[in-house]
């Protein structure tokens, strides 16, 4: 009994039939997990990890997914060929898992209580009372605070790391012997992540359960992992302990994957160089109104008085957490948002110009969006989409002329310009980010905000865009604005740093003297948890 | 980029997409339909019930238009002393054949010997328009269908009886004669085209007025939407039907006046259906995105948002168009429709209330509306289907 895996997976494959067309997602997956054992499934998107793991508990939408192959050994009983009344013995029982979005892994209508006592109650069978003893008890374990009074509360009611403890609550109320993590960290900012982490670990030490854990984040899996397997198009190329893979990565893919952080430098600060943006005392407060007059009693300040420049052909990091006010700083810089406080451009003052005085501008100044899937409209051609902004600056130009400018701008990020008659659906994400940043190079702007432009991406294509941002700077002279809160990629864009928190500045300077010697406890903290995945014990950040 | 530098790239690990045969040279663009609109068109013809239900309908829709050279009391074409006639399109007075009416009645006898003795005439089909009285029906009106009775019965009216030139298929009584003695399948005809014409102008007019006001509203929000929205809530609570009847007792309700009184609040029915969608477009990062080009706010609604609303849109669209007919079919059949002697299907209907007698006219008129009804949802589903972004952008 000793030397049998807790979990074995053997050659295990994955189809998915829709419309008479069948496609492989997993193809001969083989993985063992032994008792108290953290095993790591890394890969990047559509790579089939997270529908691996979900086959574990036969979570896939069946009949359209099946198995043409494998079985999956658990405690000496194959689940594959288990009936639907067994499976829900071992379901959040046996074995339990942690979804990647704590916004919808939670039932909004539904009190904290209700939602980790009902695990209790259909596999205990555990009285009112009793469940709600369990349901403290496992509520402190998981860190969340004075638990009493959460007990009560409904998920949007609680932060994001907080409903990410209450789902590990969830998971943990059975003490199960396998728990599987999917991306458990990704939806959370670094500090919370790295708290999130520590907990899953700490948890982990003192029950001995095992752990498949999910993730394209190697860092992650470096810290907290004992074993990896490396997936891509739904095969295992590589598995090995940590060491093994991390210091002697066998398969091309293993060595791609660990290359693949974004590297480079950013360009020198030049003091000399124009001044593009401005912005002096910049505020945007949304007011909050209460009571029947809708009286404005407070307001939430999201940017509360920033002073930053942009200097041409040079990159401003803001960095932060969700919620500090980086993209709004950003989306009232450029007037998409109402503010207070002096902005220039170029030497003028925009701050009062209408919406109409602000459309001639518009052409220097550009946006590239966070998400690569939202940012295209999904009913228009790639070349429509690059050639909207023509027809707005440009309307003289003949169409020739239009496409001509259209596939120049489609090369110039790396595209081939003969698949501009292609919708967006056809691409990947790292091809519909080169589009997105294709509109905006069109038009030859001199001032780009990039709002968390590598966040959605896979890590390998996260160095692609950057390398191309920092190609187009140079080719051009561009000022750039960068929004992040991947420290990593700022540090490898942006030649001045602003840490905002509250709608505050916390500490700006060049990013060498941000990164390498913080002055402030927060940005300490920061460095700590994005860099080393440690959790500083820095007042106020560990408020959750 | 050459195909030398796309290996490279590949070689590097960037994901490189290399073009289709078909797309190293430009497609002529506006000759053949996009990818999108070739999988909508595949996703309609693959609902085999929709497709089939938009071949009928056309067909039927398509003989319906052209009535007057179908069921008509006058000829298509006659010659006259050497002269060609078209009496579908002219209006002859009866004195060019020696008559004394101001218009010729050609089901004359009188009138019929002198075009033929100088001449001939191209009969439609059946020779009754839709208010065409049969003076010659065999039995008191509602007369039944011809073809339930022999000839002598059925032309014992006529003159020479059996022998008269007038008793031939041409006159027959398909599906009988409504109480005033008016051909049934003539009406049917008329009134099945009058039917759709005003649903489809209803439909057409409320959606443009629906999708646009809902568009402003969501697209705008704040005020602008609140105000409108208790403007809405407070316009429907107009009884529409009552309106009718008021109405109809002041003015002689014609097709324009019908129109106009359920266009004013048909068009509601859309607003919070695209008001919805535009809320929720309003704040897609491909919105902003134009927005930050600089794109005016009247074509992002147009270019960026109306193509997300139209989903909705469609998917209401056969329920309004069948709700604007049986509308139309309800009033008149209460009486307050169209004005007396129009053919209409609601009419038809209340012929068949009173002569419980004569089934042909009930179950006519049954037959041809759920016909036309359960066509138009099939269409519309089918429709429907094709524009499901699930299914033509997976």
């Amino acid at each position: 009994m000793t030397n049998k895996p807790l979990l074995s997976v053997q050659d295990l494959a994955v189809a998915f039939t829709q419309g008479g067309k069948q496609t492989t997602a997993v193809d001969g997956v083989s993985f063992e997990i032994d008792n108290g054992e953290t095993v790591a499934l890394v890969g990047e998107s559509g790579s089939g990890k997270s529908v691996s793991a979900l086959s574990v508990l036969k979570l896939l939408p069946y009949p359209a997914a099946s198995h043409p192959s494998g079985e999956i050994v658990f405690d000496g009983n194959n689940l594959l060929s288990a009936s639907d009344t067994d499976m829900r013995k071992v379901r959040g029982n046996r074995i339990s898992m942690i979804f990647q979005e704590p916004m919808t892994s939670l039932n909004p209508l539904h009190t904290v209580e209700k939602q980790v006592a009902e695990i209790l109650k259909i596999h205990r069978g555990m009285s009112d009372t009793a469940a709600r003893e369990r349901v403290l008890e496992l509520l402190t374990q998981v860190g969340i605070r004075e638990p009493e009074t959460r007990l009560s509360s409904y998920p949007h009611q609680l932060s994001g790391g907080q409903r990410q403890r209450v789902m590990i609550a969830m998971a943990l109320a059975n003490e199960p012997d396998l728990l599987i993590a999917d991306e458990p960290t990704t939806a959370l900012d670094v500090t919370v992540q790295a708290q999130i982490l520590q907990l899953l670990k700490d948890l982990q030490a003192e029950r001995g359960m095992a752990m498949l854990f999910i993730t394209h984040d190697l860092g992650i899996v470096r810290k907290f992992a004992d074993r990896v397997c490396v997936m891509t198009e739904g095969k295992i190329v590589e598995q090995g302990s940590v060491e093994e893979i991390f210091s002697k990565p066998q398969h091309a893919y293993t060595k791609h994957l660990l290359a693949a952080e974004p590297k480079g430098d950013p360009p020198q600060t030049d003091l000399d160089k124009p001044i593009v943006v401005e912005a002096d005392d910049l505020k945007v407060w949304f007011p909050i109104k209460r009571g029947f007059l809708r009286r404005t009693v407070d307001y939430v300040k999201a940017v509360d008085g920033i002073d930053i420049k942009v200097r041409q052909g040079q990159t401003l990091g803001i960095v932060g957490e969700s919620g500090s006010g980086k993209t709004t700083l950003g989306l009232a810089l450029l007037r998409m948002i109402s503010s207070n406080g002096r902005i220039s451009f170029n030497g003028q003052d925009i701050q009062q110009n209408s919406w109409k005085e602000m459309r001639p501008l518009r052409r220097d100044m550009q946006i590239v969006f966070q998400d690569p899937f939202g940012a295209l409209s999904p009913r228009m051609s790639v070349s429509d989409i690059v050639g909207e902004g023509l027809l707005v600056h440009f309307p003289n130009i003949s169409a020739e002329e239009r496409d001509r400018r259209v596939a120049k701008a489609l090369e110039e990020v790396g595209l081939d310009a003969s698949t501009r008659f292609r919708y967006p659906h056809e691409f990947s994400g790292g091809q519909r980010q080169r589009i997105s940043i294709a509109r905006a190079m069109v038009l030859e702007p001199k001032f780009v905000m990039l709002d968390e432009p590598t966040s959605a991406l896979d890590m390998s294509v996260q160095a692609q865009v950057v390398d191309l941002l920092r190609d187009l700077q140079k080719a051009h002279g561009l000022a750039y604005l960068f929004i992040s809160h991947d420290l990593k990629v700022v540090r490898a864009l942006a030649n001045e740093v602003v840490v905002m928190r509250q709608g505050k500045v916390v500490e700006a300077g060049s990013s060498d003297q941000i990164f390498d010697a913080p002055q402030s406890d927060y940005t300490k903290a920061l460095m700590a948890a994005a860099f080393r995945l440690e959790t500083a014990s820095v007042s106020g950040v560990i408020s959750e | 980029m050459d195909s030398r530098l796309n290996k490279d790239l590949e070689n590097e690990g960037y994901d490189v997409l290399y073009p289709l045969a078909e797309e190293m040279a430009p497609p002529p663009r506006k000759m053949r339909l996009s990818p999108i609109n070739q999988r909508r068109l595949q996703n309609f013809k693959a609902n085999k019930r929709g497709y089939w239900s938009l071949w009928i309908f056309l067909v039927l829709f398509t003989l319906a238009m052209f009535a007057e050279f179908l069921t008509n009391d006058r000829p298509i074409l006659a010659v006259y002393k050497g002269e060609v006639l078209a009496p579908v399109f002219v209006d002859y007075p009866e004195e060019k054949f020696g008559g004394f009416l101001a218009v010729t009645d050609y089901r004359d006898p009188f009138i019929q010997d002198e075009i033929n003795a100088n001449g001939w005439m191209l009969w439609p089909p059946v020779r009754y328009s839709y208010r065409t009285v049969n003076n010659e029906i065999p039995v008191p009106a509602p007369a039944p269908p011809s073809w339930m009775m022999d000839k002598q019965e059925r032309c014992q009216r006529y003159p020479l009886g059996a022998d008269d030139p007038n008793c031939v298929i041409g006159n027959w009584n398909w599906l009988g004669t409504d109480d005033q003695g008016r051909d049934v399948l003539a009406r049917l005809v008329y009134g099945f085209r009058i039917s759709v014409l005003f649903g489809l102008a209803l439909t057409v007019a409320s959606s443009v007025i629906g999708v646009a006001a809902g568009a402003v509203q969501g697209y705008y929000g704040g005020w602008v939407d609140l105000l409108f929205q208790r403007f809405i809530e407070v316009w429907t609570a107009i009884p529409t039907l009552y309106l009718i009847l008021i109405v109809s007792s002041v003015l002689i309700p014609g097709f324009w006046t019908l129109f106009t009184i359920l266009l004013a609040f048909s068009w509601v029915a859309l607003v919070g259906v695209v008001r919805a969608e535009f809320l929720r477009g309003r704040n897609f990062e491909y919105i902003s995105a134009a927005r930050a080009l600089g794109v005016s706010n009247g074509v992002i609604m147009w270019r960026h948002l109306l193509p997300n609303a139209m989903v909705a849109t469609l998917t209401f669209m056969p329920f309004i168009l069948n709700g604007s007919i049986s509308t139309l079919t309800a009033l008149d059949f209460l009486g307050f429709g169209l004005p007396p002697g129009s053919a209409s299907l609601g009419e038809l209907l209340a012929q068949g209330k009173n002569n419980l007698q004569a089934p042909w006219l009930g179950i006519t008129g049954f037959i041809v509306i759920s016909l036309m009804l359960s066509l138009l949802i099939f269409i519309g589903e089918a429709v429907r289907d094709a524009f499901d972004p699930r299914k033509s952008l997976a």
